[in-house]
């Protein structure tokens, strides 16, 4: 009776647990669900095409959202290309060369903290580092506080990836006869192109909707500009504006915009993971 | 035959090699940067305030006098309270997938909660000011603050302006947040439990509740921390979502419903508007306590889980 007993109250406490447990993935799920509902309900309606042929406007007027995306555009077209080089590099010579050394150790480690350091500290080095010296907010800052924060994503994955290619293909290049740099770049990246550019796609979501490193680099823009070394808009800092502005359509703006960058980020995202998948599967 | 010559393009092996080395210093010198530009930046305001800076909760840009305090302690307050709201839930998301959820669904419902971490801070801030607090004010703070007892302690734990903006509502955006990178390393700390040691326990009658806490928990302890920490860490930096939706007031917060600041947000909101030379020497030095703290974080998590995974 008493081991009866015993056993009911241990398929009890189980029973609970993955309750609690099955519990805690809907409320995950519900929160994603609730968010992406309100998006869609707010930002929706706001979504035309003005919002890409028409500049932000003054309160009260009829506008659109172009000159916020154009500016996030360039911005995030700079950042890449910046990031791009340095962590691919970078990334390189921790898989290929120096990893193993205490400096690669190091670099290592410390790359990980940059990852997850707080973007606004990003924000106020670059302001620090090239608005106060060069007077003045401009695009290239803003260019260059994303590419700070772009550049140790690709070099962890580029590590990562690099390091999962057969060593079978760096003998196959030296057996050919062919220089170092030649096989990393012929065989070895050729091979890991796909995961190179799921990395490439997971920086850029990443910092397609950092707000804050913008705030004190390319400040903003109310008017339409392709000149990289003024101030720009960008579409995170014209929803931070709108939002907490007074105005009914500015807000409205706000929620199209809002929706606008989660989607885009939600389907970089997506893109990442369907060409990881089908790198997986092939033979 | 002759002498075969050398190969195509190895004059270029060096100097790629330099090339490549050059960017990871690169990356060195960045976080290097940050820490020298943090320091010279905040240099004035830490010269004129001393340690004074630290435990002053006055923020006056009108009379020049700064204390960091009440950033220093909202931010505290909002992430811990953040990852206290965020890891059970965390572990349970985890648990489930690894545990008890069909292998069909396991994969689909990862990615779903990953995505939730690849939705921008901003997004997070405006759902939070324009859906979650409106939706807490009306149906949480309201009717508490109605069915409250006068004089009670928790009179004083609820007290707040019924708006929605409050330390508790940023926590909870936060634990929103730091849930998804959480749950996604956990479940990478629970696959690497050996399957033979979790059959085992199986083997001799335990239920899977019994396995989970005594076996699998157990077994990635450290890694667990670690985990903890990292969660920690990216909620003490979080910058755009709090800063909609805590109400951005300085000072100590004096309840669970008040309004508050943090070191992220406070800098968000005054950077660019700052009166004078002294207020931005001011807001660079708050960005440096945000940086020493999160380092510190950061730097146990990472060394935290490395020997986890060399274990």
């Amino acid at each position: 009776m008493a081991l009866l007993d015993r056993r009911a109250r241990r398929r009890a406490a189980n029973a609970v647990f993955v309750a609690l447990c099955g519990l805690a993935t809907l409320l995950a799920l519900a929160a994603l669900g609730l968010i992406m509902v309100s998006l869609l309900k707010q930002g929706f309606g706001g979504l035309n095409l003005a919002i890409f042929t028409k500049d932000t406007p003054a309160p009260g007027s009829l506008g659109g959202l172009r000159n916020a995306i154009v500016g996030s555009a360039l911005m995030c077209a700079a950042a890449m290309v910046m990031a791009v080089i340095v962590g691919l590099l970078a990334g390189t010579w921790l898989a290929e060369y120096g990893g193993d050394s205490p400096y690669g150790h190091a670099v290592r480690f410390l790359n990980d903290v940059l990852l997850s350091a707080p973007s606004i500290l990003v924000g106020l080095f670059v302001y620090e580092l090239v608005v106060r010296p060069f007077h003045g907010f401009s695009g290239l800052a803003g260019g260059v506080a994303l590419a700070l924060i772009a550049a140790p994503v690709v070099t962890r994955t580029t590590e990562d990836i690099l390091r999962l290619q057969p060593n079978a293909l760096r003998e196959a290049g030296v057996a050919l006869g062919a220089a170092r740099w030649v096989t990393i770049r012929k065989i070895i990246w050729r091979g890991a192109g796909g995961g190179l550019l799921t990395g490439g796609l997971l920086a850029f979501a990443r910092i397609s909707g950092e707000t804050a490193p913008l705030l004190f680099t390319a400040l903003n823009n109310q008017f339409f500009a392709l000149d990289m070394t003024k101030p720009m808009a960008s579409l995170p800092a014209v929803i931070f504006q709108y939002a907490l502005s007074a105005y009914d359509d500015w807000r409205a703006l706000a929620w199209a915009g809002a929706l606008l960058i989660a989607l885009t980020v939600l389907s970089i995202n997506i893109i990442g993971r369907v060409i990881v998948a089908r790198g997986n599967t092939r033979p | 035959m002759a002498a075969r010559p050398a190969s195509k393009g190895a004059w270029f092996d060096p100097i790629f090699q330099f090339a490549c080395l050059g960017a990871a210093t690169l990356l060195l010198a960045a976080l290097g940067g940050i820490v020298v530009a943090l320091t010279i930046g905040g240099w004035p305001a830490l010269h004129k305030f001393g340690l004074g800076f630290f435990t002053s909760t006055t923020w006056n840009p009108v009379t020049e006098v700064y204390g960091a305090a009440g950033p220093i302690v909202g931010t505290l307050i909002t992430s811990f309270l953040a990852l206290i709201l965020a890891l059970p839930v965390a572990l349970g998301v985890s648990v489930f997938l690894v545990e008890f959820c069909p292998k069909r669904l396991a994969q689909p419902i990862a990615i779903a909660v990953e995505l939730l971490a690849g939705i921008p801070s901003i997004v997070y801030g405006m759902w939070g000011l324009f859906v979650l607090a409106p939706w807490f004010a009306l149906h949480v703070q309201l009717p508490l603050m109605m069915n409250i007892e006068a004089g009670s302690i928790w009179e004083k734990v609820f007290y707040g302006v019924p708006n929605g903006a409050n330390i508790f509502t940023a926590s909870l955006i936060l634990s929103i947040m730091i849930l998804p990178y959480m749950a996604a390393v956990f479940r990478e700390l629970f696959l690497t439990v050996p399957a033979q040691v979790r059959e085992s326990a199986y083997g001799i009658g335990c239920t899977p509740f019994e396995v989970v806490r005594s076996v699998t928990i157990p077994y990635v302890r450290s890694g667990m921390v670690g985990v903890v920490m990292l969660g920690l860490g990216r909620a003490l930096g979080e910058t755009m979502a709090v800063t909609f939706i805590i109400g951005n007031a300085h000072g100590l917060p004096q309840s669970l419903f008040d309004s508050g600041s943090t070191l992220a947000s406070t800098i968000a909101n005054e950077f660019t508007e700052a009166t004078g030379e002294m207020h931005t020497a001011a807001l660079t030095a708050l960005g440096l306590v945000l940086f020493v703290i999160t380092f510190s974080v950061l730097a146990i998590a990472r060394a935290l889980l490395l020997r986890q995974r060399q274990d």
